[in-house]
C-alpha cells in the first residue's frame, strides 16, 4: 500500500521541519519526504491526497483516554473510542485502566490489545492500574502487564492515597522502565467535593474541591520521585500552586513531566453555572489565576503535553443533581480546535502546539510515534488550522456527548487522519 | 412593574424590585391571612406538587396552607432522598407529576441545584422550598418581610447571621436578599463553618460571637445540625453552644430594639438560650405565620408571569 | 377619538347626594349601615357618602376598602396579571347592611367578584350595590340597588370617572377610541 501526500506545510517538530513538502508512506511507514512526486505517481496502485494550503503533521497523540471497554461498553466502546480519536486528529491514544474489570493484570491488558487491534483504527496503548482493583493496598500485576504492552501505570482517579504503596510502585517500575502516571489528589482534603473551591462554589452551595488538595499531592509525588529516580508523569495538572512546584522541581532536574487538559486552559469554574453537569470534571475548572498559570506552564515547558482526559458517560448519567454526575467530558474531538486557539491568541507558535500533541506525549510513554522521519509509522494528520468549526455534540463519534463546549465557535478542520498509511478519516 | 419570572430558584436571580414587590404582594396576602375565611380564589383550578426529598413537615405545610388560602389543588409526594439506593431518577419522578396535572412543582432536595435541573427540563412552573446548602428562597423573603414589617425598612439596616454558613440555604438566601435591598450583612460561626469566599458573596466574616452582634438591628441564628459535632467541624456541641449560643448577657452588644429570628426548628440551650426564644426579642411564631402569607404571594407571582408569558 | 363629558363636578355632587338620602330612606336611617368601597375610586365616592352620612345623621357609618383582584374569575386568562393591593375591613360585617360601592358597572364581573370577598368577610344581613354609572352590557345576573346615571354605551367606548381625590376634578366622560 502506498499513499503520497502532496504539497501540504509539512511540520515535524521532532525533525525541526517546518516547510511546504510530500510526504511519501509505503507499507505502512514513512518512506521519504520527496522532492520531487512525479516518479512516484507514475507508479502503479499510489493513491494521492493533495494537501496544498493544509498542514500535514504526525498523527496527534492522547495519553489520556477513558475506552470504557471492558465493563461500561454503553458510554464507550474500543471501537467507538477509536473512531473518536479519528475524527479528532489523533493517530495514537494511551487508555486509562479504571475499566471494570479493572486493567490490573495481564488478561484484562490482552482483551484490550486484542479488541483494539480487531475493532479500533487508531493505535491503542493500554496503561496498568498500580495497585490491585485500584484500591491502592496491594501491587497490581506490573510487570506481566508491561509484558502484554501496558505502557505505564497509573491508578487514574483513584489516587494512591498511601505514600508507602505509591513508593514501592515508583521503586518497583523501574525494573520495566515505565513511568509511574498520578493523577495528584488527596481525597480526604477533596472531601465530598464536586466542583472547585472558590466564590463560584460557595455561592451555588456545592461541594468544594481545593486547589490544595491537588498541589499536597503533587508535592508528595514530586518528593517520592526524588526519592527513588523514577520517571514520574503528573496528568491533567490543573492548579497554578502545581504547575509551581513542577516548575521547581524541573530546575532540581527531579524526572517529572506533565500534562494540561483543553478544558483546564480554556474554561474556569464559572462554566458550572446554572449546575451545567458537563461542567463536572475532576480535577475541576478552577479560579482565572489558575487557567492563566497553566497557559503560562504550557508556554514555557513546565507543561509538556496537551491530553484530553477523554472520559465519555452516557445522557442519562449526566441528566441528574449535579452531586450525582459522574465526573469527566469527551475531549478527543475538540482538542484540537481548542489547543490552535492557544496558537491563535499568540501563546504557542503552530510547531510547539503540535509538539505537545505529538513527538512529546509519545517520548513521555516511549510510544515511537509522533514524528514524521523516513522509517517511522505512517502516522500523519492533515489539517485545515484557519477553517472555521462549529462544534456540535450530535456529530460526535464519540458514543458519548457530554461536552461544555457544545455550540462554540472555533478554528480547525481535520481532512484526514492516517494510520500506518491508511487512511482511517476523511473530514 | 409586573412579575415576569416563571420559576422561583434563588434570591441570587432576583432584583431588588422584584423581592420587594413580593414583599408587597405579601402584605395584601398576610391580610387575608388575618381573616376569618382564609381562602381567596385566585388559583382555582391550579395543581400543585409538593416534591420533598426530605422530611421536612414544617415547610411543606406552610407551603400546603398557602395553596389551599388560594384555592389550589395540592398534590403531595414526600420521599426519602437516597443517593446509595438507586431508584426513579430525580427527572423521571417529576415528569411523573407533572402528567397528572401538576403546573407548579414545589421541590426540598438535599442537592444543592436540584430545582435547575427540572426548570430546564419541565414545563412547571419551579418554586425551590430548599435545595441542598444553596438557596430557600421562601425562608429568605419570610425573614425580609418579618424585618421590613418590625423595623420599617430593610435599607441600612445591620444584620448578623449566626452558625453554621457553609451548610446553610437559609444564609446564602438571607444574605442576597438583604445585600439586595441595602443591608450590611455580617456572618458569624466556628471557621470551619464559615466558607473562605463569603467575602466575595458580600458577607462580612466573624468568628467572634460578640463582634459580629455588636450594633445589630437583627440577629439570625441558624439551626445547627446536630450531626455535624461527630465530623471534625467543631469538637462538641457544648463548645459551640459555649462560644456561638446566643444567651442574654451576649446579646446586650447589639442594638437596644434588636430583633432575634430562627428559621426553625430551635435547639433550645445549643444556639439559642430559652430566655431569649420566649422573650420579647424573638419574632419566631411571627415568622412561621408571615411564611404563609409570603409563600402565598410566591405562587400568585408566578401563576401571573406564567399566565402572561 | 372625541371625548364627551356627561356629568360635571355639580352633578357628581348632587348624584351622590341623592343616592346618600336612597340610602337612609330604603334602610330607615344609618343603623346597621356599612360602606365598602371597591378598589380604587369606588373607595374614594365610598368615603363621600360616609361623610355625607355622618352630616345628615351624626354618626360615621365603618369604612372598608375591597380589592377584588384575588377573587376576579378572568385571573385564568388575563394578559396582564394586577398587582394585588391592600383590603381592609377591620370590623365585623354578620348582621351588617353592606353598601357596595363602585364607580362604573360594565358587565357585573367585577361585583360578582366583590360579593364572593364580601361573604367571606362574613354573613351581612344585605349587601346593596352603589354605582355612579351604569353602562350596560351586563354578563352576569347582577343589578345595581343605587345608579347615578344609567348610560347607553359602546362596547368599543370607555367610560372614565375622574374624582378630585385621585384626578385632580370630578368629571365623568365617555371615550371614543
Amino acid at each position: 500500500m502506498k499513499l503520497l501526500i502532496k504539497g501540504g506545510r509539512v511540520i515535524d517538530p521532532a525533525s525541526g521541519k517546518d516547510k511546504k513538502g510530500n510526504v511519501y508512506i509505503e507499507d505502512g511507514k514513512i518512506k521519504s519526504h520527496p522532492a520531487d512526486t512525479k516518479k512516484i505517481e507514475g507508479e502503479p496502485g499510489v493513491e494521492v491526497i493533495d494537501a496544498k494550503g493544509e498542514i500535514v503533521a504526525p498523527g496527534l497523540v492522547d495519553i489520556h483516554v477513558h475506552l470504557r471497554e471492558p465493563g461500561f461498553e454503553y458510554k464507550e466502546t474500543i471501537k467507538t473510542g477509536c473512531e473518536s480519536a479519528a475524527a479528532g486528529g489523533f493517530t495514537s491514544i494511551v487508555c486509562m485502566p479504571n475499566t471494570n474489570p479493572v486493567n490490573d493484570n495481564a488478561s484484562v491488558t490482552e482483551y484490550i490489545m486484542l479488541k483494539a487491534r480487531t475493532e479500533g483504527i487508531v493505535n491503542v496503548f493500554p496503561i496498568g492500574a498500580i495497585t490491585k482493583g485500584e484500591k491502592g493496598e496491594t501491587l497490581a500485576q506490573i510487570g506481566e502487564m508491561y509484558e502484554a504492552g501496558c505502557v505505564g501505570i497509573s491508578d487514574d482517579g483513584m489516587p494512591v492515597m498511601n505514600s508507602k504503596v505509591m513508593r514501592h510502585a515508583m521503586e518497583y517500575v523501574k525494573a520495566f522502565g515505565i513511568p509511574v502516571l498520578t493523577h495528584a489528589e488527596d481525597k480526604n482534603l477533596s472531601g465530598h467535593g464536586v466542583m472547585n473551591e472558590g466564590d463560584n462554589s460557595t455561592l451555588l452551595g456545592l461541594g468544594g474541591i481545593p486547589s490544595a488538595s491537588e498541589d499536597v499531592m503533587v508535592s508528595r509525588d514530586i518528593t517520592l520521585a526524588e526519592l527513588t529516580g523514577t520517571h514520574l508523569h503528573i496528568c491533567h495538572v490543573s492548579t497554578a500552586g502545581a504547575v509551581r512546584l513542577i516548575r521547581a522541581a524541573k530546575k532540581r532536574g527531579v524526572r517529572i513531566t506533565a500534562e494540561a487538559a483543553p478544558h483546564h486552559f480554556t474554561l474556569t469554574d464559572r462554566a458550572v453555572a446554572e449546575y451545567d453537569t458537563n461542567a463536572k470534571m475532576n480535577p475541576p475548572l478552577r479560579r482565572e489565576a489558575d487557567r492563566a498559570a497553566l497557559v503560562e506552564g504550557l508556554k514555557d515547558g513546565t507543561i509538556d503535553a496537551i491530553a484530553t482526559d477523554h472520559a465519555p458517560h452516557s445522557e442519562d448519567e449526566k441528566k441528574v443533581e449535579f452531586d450525582l454526575a459522574p465526573f469527566g467530558i469527551v475531549g478527543l474531538e475538540t482538542s484540537l480546535p481548542l489547543s490552535l486557539k492557544l496558537v491563535e491568541d499568540g501563546i504557542l507558535t503552530l510547531q510547539e502546539m503540535i509538539e505537545k500533541m505529538t513527538s512529546i506525549p509519545s517520548g513521555i510513554l516511549n510510544l515511537g510515534r509522533g514524528t514524521l522521519e523516513a522509517g517511522a509509522p505512517g502516522d500523519v494528520v492533515i489539517f485545515d488550522a484557519e477553517a472555521p468549526v462549529k462544534i456540535d455534540r450530535t456529530k460526535f463519534r464519540s458514543k458519548s456527548k457530554n461536552t461544555p463546549f457544545d455550540g462554540w465557535d472555533l478554528k480547525g478542520r481535520v481532512l484526514y487522519t492516517i494510520v500506518g498509511g491508511k487512511v482511517v478519516y476523511s473530514g | 412593574m409586573a412579575f415576569e419570572r416563571k420559576h422561583i430558584l434563588g434570591l441570587e436571580e432576583l432584583t431588588a424590585g422584584e423581592i420587594t414587590l413580593v414583599l408587597d404582594t405579601a402584605e395584601s396576602m398576610r391580610e387575608v391571612s388575618d381573616r376569618d375565611v382564609k381562602k381567596v380564589p385566585a388559583l382555582r383550578g391550579v395543581t400543585v406538587c409538593n416534591l420533598f426529598f426530605e422530611p421536612s413537615t414544617r415547610t411543606r405545610s406552610s407551603f400546603e396552607i398557602a395553596e389551599k388560602r388560594l384555592s389550589a389543588d395540592v398534590l403531595n409526594f414526600t420521599t426519602i432522598h437516597s443517593s446509595v439506593v438507586k431508584g426513579e431518577t430525580l427527572l423521571d419522578t417529576a415528569r411523573n407529576l407533572e402528567a397528572m396535572g401538576a403546573s407548579m412543582i414545589v421541590i426540598r432536595h438535599p442537592m444543592s441545584g436540584a430545582p435547575w435541573l427540572l426548570a430546564k427540563e419541565l414545563n412547571s412552573s419551579i418554586i425551590n422550598a430548599g435545595d441542598g446548602w444553596h438557596e430557600h428562597p421562601s425562608q429568605g423573603l419570610l425573614d425580609l418581610f418579618t424585618v421590613r414589617r418590625l423595623k420599617g425598612r430593610i435599607e441600612g439596616l445591620k444584620i448578623a447571621i449566626v452558625g453554621d454558613i457553609l451548610h446553610s440555604r437559609v444564609a446564602r438566601s438571607d444574605i442576597w436578599g438583604f445585600t439586595k435591598l441595602g443591608a450590611e450583612v455580617r456572618v458569624v460561626g466556628p471557621p470551619t463553618l464559615v466558607p473562605k469566599y463569603i467575602e466575595e458573596i458580600n458577607a462580612k466574616p466573624h468568628y467572634n460571637l460578640e463582634d459580629a452582634i455588636e450594633g445589630a438591628d437583627v440577629v439570625i441564628m441558624l439551626r445547627i445540625q446536630r450531626e455535624r459535632q461527630d465530623s471534625e467541624f467543631f469538637p462538641s456541641l457544648r463548645e459551640y453552644s459555649r462560644f456561638y449560643g446566643l444567651t442574654r448577657d451576649k446579646l446586650k452588644v447589639a442594638a437596644k430594639d434588636v430583633t432575634v429570628m430562627h428559621p426553625g426548628p430551635i435547639n433550645r440551650g445549643v444556639e439559642l438560650s430559652s430566655d431569649i426564644a420566649d422573650g420579647a426579642e424573638a419574632v419566631i411564631l411571627e415568622q412561621v405565620s408571615n411564611g404563609i402569607a409570603v409563600r402565598m404571594a410566591m405562587f400568585y407571582l408566578v401563576a401571573s408571569a406564567r399566565r402572561t408569558s | 377619538m372625541a371625548d364627551k363629558v356627561v356629568m360635571d363636578s355639580d352633578s357628581v355632587n348632587r348624584t351622590i347626594s341623592r343616592i346618600v338620602n336612597q340610602i337612609l330612606e330604603r334602610n330607615n336611617g344609618a343603623a346597621g349601615v356599612v360602606i365598602v368601597g371597591i378598589r380604587t375610586r369606588g373607595v374614594h365616592i365610598a368615603t363621600r357618602i360616609a361623610n355625607e352620612i355622618e352630616k345628615l345623621e351624626g354618626i360615621r357609618p365603618e369604612m372598608g376598602t375591597l380589592d377584588i383582584t384575588l377573587y376576579r374569575d378572568d385571573l385564568r386568562q388575563k394578559t396582564e396579571w394586577p398587582k394585588v393591593e391592600k383590603t381592609e375591613v377591620p370590623f365585623d360585617l354578620d348582621d351588617k347592611k353592606v353598601i357596595l360601592v363602585d364607580d362604573v358597572i360594565y358587565t357585573g364581573r367585577t361585583t360578582r367578584a366583590a360579593i364572593e370577598a364580601i361573604m367571606d368577610f362574613g354573613r351581612p344581613s344585605s349587601i346593596q350595590v352603589v354605582t355612579l354609572i351604569d353602562r350596560g352590557h351586563r354578563e352576569l345576573p347582577i343589578q345595581p340597588d343605587y345608579t347615578g346615571l344609567k348610560l347607553n354605551t359602546l362596547s368599543s367606548e370607555t367610560v372614565r370617572v375622574h374624582l378630585k381625590e385621585a384626578d385632580g376634578k370630578d368629571e365623568v366622560v365617555v371615550v371614543k377610541q
